[in-house]
């Protein structure tokens, strides 16, 4: 019962999902939008797990005063204040989203900000052009880097030798993104699409139960 | 709070986060920490006013009880923290990967596997567009033989898994390249912050 | 120690700093390259440019204060050209932490264009699981977002009268860096096929070129280049992407010359061992 009656869910809703997309009939739309609609609220729920499971493990950090825990006091103080000062509502220029636009934005943008530090320092460090395969990828990289800028373009433009015609960095960037990129990543995509689709089966015929573990 | 304050603030977290670039410390610590649970405590208030009010507490006040059902379903999630009754809430787990797997099936299919190979399978030759048509044809096909595993990669197929992985690596380089622009847009955007925080400090308009 | 060695054990925090005053200086001292136009961005501007009067665009984006440096511009150019154009925008976010910063930009442009909310733009704000609002967005907009952001149903806003689903819409465009855009080519145009456009963060541009191709997105928009382009195209007063493209190109000279740099003195230091093996 315990792991029969969720397969049994799992197996009715997703077979009727699979089948719905092919049963164009009112009685189905309208039972599938029902179904979907059920699933947003659901998901709220889902969410607030997650966010409880988050406030739970950081108290538990401050009252055994494990090692970090003054952190954790910032984390619940930003979680909780944030949630008092929504109640004062969300519209523009509201407590909550000063609070928004001060506290929240420029974290975020910063920790993704300082990807650009990492990407430099591995572009220097570890980008290698070991193998023949490195040397594709690296000059791949290269050719693109400098097509997208002005300053390629800039440098590079398209000429003429004779009749023959050069293109310009900028016209063999577009090359290498419209042409091998787009294969490359089409494989990539139809084996992800394939992969993606037996999996969503396996889950829904039982043969694979995450929601089971544990 | 004047503009100022606020954007001095800003600009303090900001430099918090970037202190992490010299090495580890309190204040990165602190301003990582902060932002994990404001965000947290942001996404409750908008799920509250966005999500749980227009769908379950609207349609109650007007007389609509149907909302009451998935509401039911979400709370068994937190049964996750009883260990006796913790099975109850693979139920409500069980409806949302059921829902989601079923209407995944045959749209994953159509779209990334059906319409691509539709799109692959042009006319190709030695003209302008044929020929490029060709070389996406063959990229394509070599591209999905590296990935076959069950075949040693051998002879003419070994021939075809190593145009496959050299398409492959220009993809992934040209993906480096397209990375390495939007990591410096976003440090831009940062950059751009700290100049008119500075500026207003020496007597401009806050940022 | 040789020249090399000094070289490959370069502490990194001199790259940080190289790669800092790389973004600072260009952003104080702007050098003006000229931006061409793709055909890309072209194409995206004259599939909206074509629109007429009053017809209405989705605009779904989804991105938050991470991505924001490198899309805003593009959402606030994409809306720019929808109001210039009288177009009727109809926009949501479903990037969870997105919403506020979404909303404050939709106010902004539409400001500018002196845009009536309720008449000329809706913004419908956020629902959780992007797949299932999208799909039901299919049936009708009322089923994921039964009010607007602000509170208000949706059919007591003058704009969405007779407004039910992707079929009342001219077409959408989704400014996105998040796995949404998989979302909306899977759930929403696999399923609807309606005409979808996408303005993507670069690090993930690449993957969706494969889809233009195919005709399942109209158009592609990619990161802060696209954006200048388009910036040029809508003739914009201030063309926020177009100053970073000067940065853009000295950060992207700085990086190749890491490359270059940084393999030079591998290579030499290989010759060097194995001749010492030798």
């Amino acid at each position: 019962m315990k792991r029969e009656l969720p397969r049994m869910i799992t197996l009715v809703t997703g077979v009727f999902l699979a089948l719905q997309y092919y049963v164009p009939h009112r009685s189905s739309a309208h039972m599938y939008e029902t179904l979907m609609d059920w699933l947003i609220v659901v998901g709220i729920f889902a969410i607030l797990l997650g966010i409880a499971g988050l406030v739970r493990q950081h108290l538990t950090k401050i009252q055994s005063r494990r090692e970090n825990w003054p952190y954790s006091v910032a984390l619940l103080t930003g979680l909780f204040g944030m949630v008092i000062l929504g109640f004062w509502g969300q519209g523009l220029g509201s407590p909550f989203v000063t609070a928004y636009f001060t506290l929240l934005n420029p974290v975020q943008a910063t920790m993704f900000a300082m990807l650009a530090f990492y990407i430099a320092s591995a572009a220097y460090r570890a980008f290698r052009a070991r193998t023949l395969l490195a040397t594709i990828l690296l000059l791949s990289a290269v050719l693109v880097m400098l097509g997208r800028v002005p300053l390629g373009e800039l440098v590079w433009p398209p000429f003429s030798l004779g009749s023959l015609e050069i293109p310009g960095i900028a016209q063999i960037s577009d090359w290498l993104i419209n042409v091998p990129n787009l294969a490359a990543k089409r494989a990539i995509y139809v084996g992800l699409g394939l992969g993606g689709s037996a999996t969503a089966l396996k889950v829904v015929l039982g043969i694979e139960a995450p929601h089971l573990r544990g | 709070m004047p503009e100022a304050v606020l954007t001095t603030i800003a600009a303090f977290l900001t430099l918090c986060v970037l202190s992490f670039l010299y090495r580890e410390n309190p204040f990165y610590r602190f301003a990582e920490h902060l932002a994990v649970g404001v965000s947290a405590g942001y996404w409750v208030v908008i799920l509250y006013n966005q999500s749980f009010t227009a769908k379950v507490i609207v349609p109650l006040q007007e007389g609509n009880p149907l909302p009451i059902l998935p509401c039911l379903l979400g709370l068994l999630l937190f049964t996750r923290f009883f260990s006796n009754i913790s099975w109850i809430s693979r139920i409500p787990m069980a409806y949302i990967l059921g829902v989601g797997s079923g209407a995944a099936i045959p749209l994953m299919l159509q779209t990334f596997v059906l319409q691509q190979m539709h799109a692959t399978m042009r006319p190709v030759g030695f003209g302008t567009e044929t020929f490029i048509n060709l070389l996406i044809m063959l990229g394509v096909i070599c591209g999905i033989a590296y990935f076959f595993f069950s075949t040693r990669h051998t002879g003419a197929f070994g021939v075809a898994t190593k145009v496959g992985i050299w398409t492959l690596m220009i993809g992934f380089g040209a993906t480096f390249g397209f990375t390495v622009m939007g990591r410096v847009s976003l440090l831009l955007g940062r950059v751009n912050f700290l100049i008119e925080w500075v500026r207003m400090l020496f007597g401009g308009t806050a940022a | 120690m040789r020249w090399y060695e000094h070289l490959l054990n370069l502490d990194r925090r001199v790259l940080y700093a190289l790669i800092f005053i790389a973004v600072l200086i260009p952003s104080l001292l702007p050098i003006g390259l000229p931006i061409n136009i793709s055909p890309e961005v072209e194409n995206v501007f004259g599939r909206i440019d074509a629109l007429e009067a009053g017809e209405i665009v989705l605009f779904p984006l989804e991105y938050d204060p991470s991505t924001a440096a490198e899309l805003e511009p593009m959402a606030m150019a994409m809306l720019r050209h929808a109001f210039q154009k009288d177009l009727r925008v109809l926009a949501c976010c479903l990037s969870p932490t997105g919403v506020t910063l979404v909303e404050d930009e939709i106010a902004r442009v539409a400001a500018e264009y002196d845009r009536e909310y309720g008449v000329d733009y809706v913004y419908l704000g956020y629902q959780p699981y992007p797949a299932i609002v999208i799909m039901t967005m299919g049936e009708n907009f009322r089923t994921p977002f039964p009010l607007d952001y602000y509170g208000t149903a949706l059919d007591d806003l003058p704009m969405m009268h007779g407004v039910r689903n992707y079929d009342d819409v001219a077409l959408v465009f989704t400014v996105n860096a998040t796995s949404g855009i998989d979302f909306w080519i899977i759930y929403g145009q696999g399923r609807y096929k309606f005409p979808l456009g996408l303005g993507s963060a670069a690090v993930m541009a690449t993957n969706y070129y494969q889809y233009v191709q195919s005709g399942q997105l109209f158009g592609i928009i990619s990161g802060l280049r696209g954006a200048a382009e388009y910036e040029i195209l809508i003739d914009t007063e201030d063309p926020v992407a177009g100053r970073g493209m000067d940065v853009q190109s000295i950060a992207h000279a700085l990086i190749v010359l890491f490359i270059v740099m940084g393999n030079i003195t591998y290579f030499v230091d290989r010759r060097r061992r194995q001749q010492q093996e030798a």
